[in-house]
């Protein structure tokens, strides 16, 4: 075994040790909200339909074409060149260079250059995304709640986008030089289109100790830089790239404006009406409903906060925020992410203070589900933000990845009305009315009096 | 003006085939009544076998359940499908698309179960069938999405297949169908002040409406009406351009 092969070993073993413990993360923090409703069976082919329509074939990032014909441009060259890195994955195994040429023989050129002319496209379209983000400013990326991390993340990923790029050409560049002056150490696997000519051009009369550095730093390059986006994503909103599938998946198939049933409310209220014999199961406890905190949102939400790509085109066509309200519904999905991270960290600290009392009492260790501190949502949501929404749906609509705001504003809202019985005073007329007389407003007439109106 | 009851229907031991759900804003807002009773006169022009709850209406509890209070709204559609189901309603329209998702989409898991129309869709198919035969005008008119019947339940198709029987010359705003701008009112933002904020959402839907320069702006929605026609009085345009619900252009192009 070769020192290379053996540094490789050890980086793609951390690598992976550490991207579970990551990744493991990420799931136990959604895995914090609460069970869905199982999926009906006969949705199955329409949740497959989002998967390659909305996911795959990124269906919703058509609406806007620039940005769109960018993305995929990014989008695909990262699909391609997974050949490529599986390619680097045998090769640093084995300690062989480019294993697949023999197998895949006239075709391999083909896909190399395939891959260089994505790759190609994809730095072009990065480029054109530093810019729109630093500098023609577009507008959807200066919202308050993109200041600091969420775009610095954005640019990191942009440059390391950039890096692997460079770690692409350059070592194609200089194996190009290799074959033809050392045909017997580097296999022969035909003309690349762009390195094949722009290697030799550039490249062609350096010493070969050179280009051999030259071509394990590319090769490297990419390898570490795949390694470090992967231990990234957990803590970007570049999971997406992942977490779109299982997101659109799971997405609701039912009409947009379908809220979810509570029936824990309907039990109370049937019994109430006398519409149901009364079980006098009915518990003692003051019951809590709505959403407080993310345990009382399902995981489905949550894995929508950790899936948000940050794109802000739910924002961009929210009438709240077009009007200067103070909502925005990437910021809620945004504040979700980061209440359900800052619990996790504080799960991860082991500190027994985060337990609650009944788990302290008798001594329990700390768990997801006997945490508890005195923060929640609504230190990161305002009330004032959770007020101005219209329920419209625009946000749902737009975004790419299939995710639900409003569900989460609606149970939030649930919780102040129903838990804590505050809310907007202006509101309080409104029910009144709606509990007295079964009208919206309250009015003195008969509700059929307009047939006594006549034709007007 | 004739409007027949359904529980007068039930007790001669008749079942109407359609209910019309009237709905708060049709049956106390001033300017919903108008809407309401232009699709009673299409509805009694057509013979059209319908009836109407009358006092045994209630709200559907949309705004209350959008608000987030679940025990008020509850407590209204559970009775109002003890209502519906102890008269058996099979079918029901609705000129209001608030009340048109919830009895559609979420009175089901309440125990109630029945074929839901929007206004908009029966007068579609009334014209497919030919019974409603309308004749194209040239007025400039455009069409406004209501959220609820537009991007919550995917309806764009009806409201503008009747409007292009009216008239020869439907325009639409740049933001239309899934793109349409929400005129404000919904998730109950109706009965209550707005946040703060630079504008207000309905001048600002009214402003695009505007800018189509049409001669009137036709919905769907008695919430809309009200708050399209208050941006056009903030736009001091209320002489000029006119709000109308498309049961109401049918009205007047039927001459009713
Ligand atoms: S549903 Fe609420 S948050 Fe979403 S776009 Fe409409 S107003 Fe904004
Ligand atoms: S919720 Fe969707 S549309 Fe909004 S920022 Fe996140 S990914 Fe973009």
């Amino acid at each position: 075994m070769s020192i290379q092969q053996i540094a490789f070993l050890i980086v793609l073993i951390v690598t992976a040790s550490l991207a579970s413990k990551l990744y493991g993360r990420v799931i136990r923090n959604i895995r914090l909200g609460k069970d869905i409703e199982p999926l009906r069976e006969q949705d199955e082919g329409r949740r497959w339909l989002n998967v390659f329509l909305v996911a795959l074939g990124q269906k919703k990032m058509f609406k806007r074409i620039i940005p769109a014909l960018l993305h995929a441009a990014i989008y695909v060259a990262f699909l391609f060149t997974q050949i490529e890195l599986i390619e680097i994955i045998a090769d640093g195994l084995t300690g062989k260079h480019r294993v697949f040429a023999p197998f895949l023989g006239n075709l391999y050129p083909v896909i190399i250059s395939a891959i260089e002319l994505l790759s190609l496209a994809a730095f072009a379209a990065t480029l054109a995304f530093i810019w729109r983000r630093n500098v023609a400013k577009v507008a959807r990326f200066q919202q308050s709640e993109m200041r600091g991390w969420p775009s610095w993340d954005a640019n990191i990923i942009l440059f390391g986008e950039i890096l692997l790029i460079i770690g692409i050409f350059t070592m194609n560049m200089a194996d190009s030089v290799l074959q033809i002056i050392d045909p017997s150490h580097y296999v022969q696997t035909g003309t690349f289109l762009i390195s094949g000519h722009l290697g030799p051009a550039l490249m062609g009369s350096w010493d070969p100790d050179l280009l051999g550095v030259m071509e394990r730093f590319g090769w490297w390059l990419h390898f570490l830089v795949v390694c470090g986006f992967l231990l990234y994503l957990p803590i970007s909103k570049h999971l997406h790239i992942l977490f779109a599938f299982p997101n659109t998946w799971f997405a609701s198939v039912s009409p947009k404006g379908q809220m979810k049933n509570m029936p824990e409310v309907m039990v109370e209220v049937k019994s109430m009406l006398g519409l149901t014999e009364d079980t006098g199961s009915m518990s003692e406890d003051i019951p809590e409903f709505g959403a407080q905190d993310v345990q009382d949102l399902t995981w489905k939400n949550i894995m929508d906060a950790y899936t948000c790509t940050e794109c802000g085109r739910c924002t961009s066509v929210c009438p709240a925020h077009i009007t200067g309200k103070k909502l925005s519904p990437r910021k809620i999905m945004m504040d979700v992410r980061d209440r359900a991270t800052e619990i996790g960290k504080n799960l991860d600290s082991g500190n027994l203070t985060f337990r609650n009392e009944e788990a302290r009492k008798n001594n329990h260790p700390l768990t997801s589900q006997n945490y508890a501190d005195d923060r929640s949502l609504f230190d990161y949501i305002t009330r004032e933000e959770l007020h101005a929404c219209t329920s419209c749906n625009a946000c749902v609509e737009a975004c790419p990845v299939l995710i639900n705001p409003l569900d989460i504003i609606l149970q939030m809202r649930r919780y102040e009305i129903l838990t804590e019985s505050a809310g907007p005073t202006d509101w309080l007329p409104m029910f009144n009315s709606l509990e007295n007389n079964g009208a919206v407003w309250a009015m003195s007439a008969d509700r059929d009096a307009w047939t006594a109106t006549d034709s007007q | 003006m004739e409007v027949p009851r359904y529980s007068e229907r039930v007790a001669k031991g008749e079942s109407p085939e359609i209910l019309f759900w009237v709905g708060c804003a049709g049956s106390y807002d001033p300017r919903a009544q108008r809407v309401t009773v232009a699709f009673v006169k299409i509805l009694n022009s057509l013979d059209i076998d319908y009836a109407i709850l009358g006092k045994e209406e209630q709200c559907t509890g949309d705004p209350a359940r959008r608000a987030g209070n679940e025990f008020v709204f509850q407590m209204l559609a559970l009775q109002n499908i003890e209502t519906l189901n102890t008269y058996g309603v099979k079918k029901i329209v609705t000129t209001c698309p608030h009340c048109f998702n919830v009895i559609k989409n979420e009175y089901p898991a309440l125990g109630g179960e029945y074929e839901v129309l929007h206004h908009t869709q029966l007068l579609q198919s009334l014209i497919q069938e030919e019974r409603l035969s309308l004749e194209a005008g040239t007025d400039k008119i455009v069409y406004h999405d209501s959220c609820f019947l537009g991007r919550a339940n995917g309806e764009f198709a009806a409201p503008r297949d009747v409007l292009n029987q009216l008239t020869t010359d439907m325009v639409e705003m740049g933001r239309n169908r899934e793109k349409g701008l929400c005129c404000g009112a919904g998730g109950a933002q109706m009965f209550k002040e707005d946040e703060p904020g630079d504008k207000r959402i309905n001048v600002e839907r009214t402003e695009e409406a505007i800018a189509t320069n049409a001669s009137a702006i036709a919905v769907n929605c008695p919430f809309c009406l009200t708050m399209l026609s208050d941006g056009l009085k903030a736009k001091d345009k209320q002489e000029e351009i006119m709000v109308y619900d498309l049961s109401e252009l049918i009205v007047n192009n039927m001459q009713l």
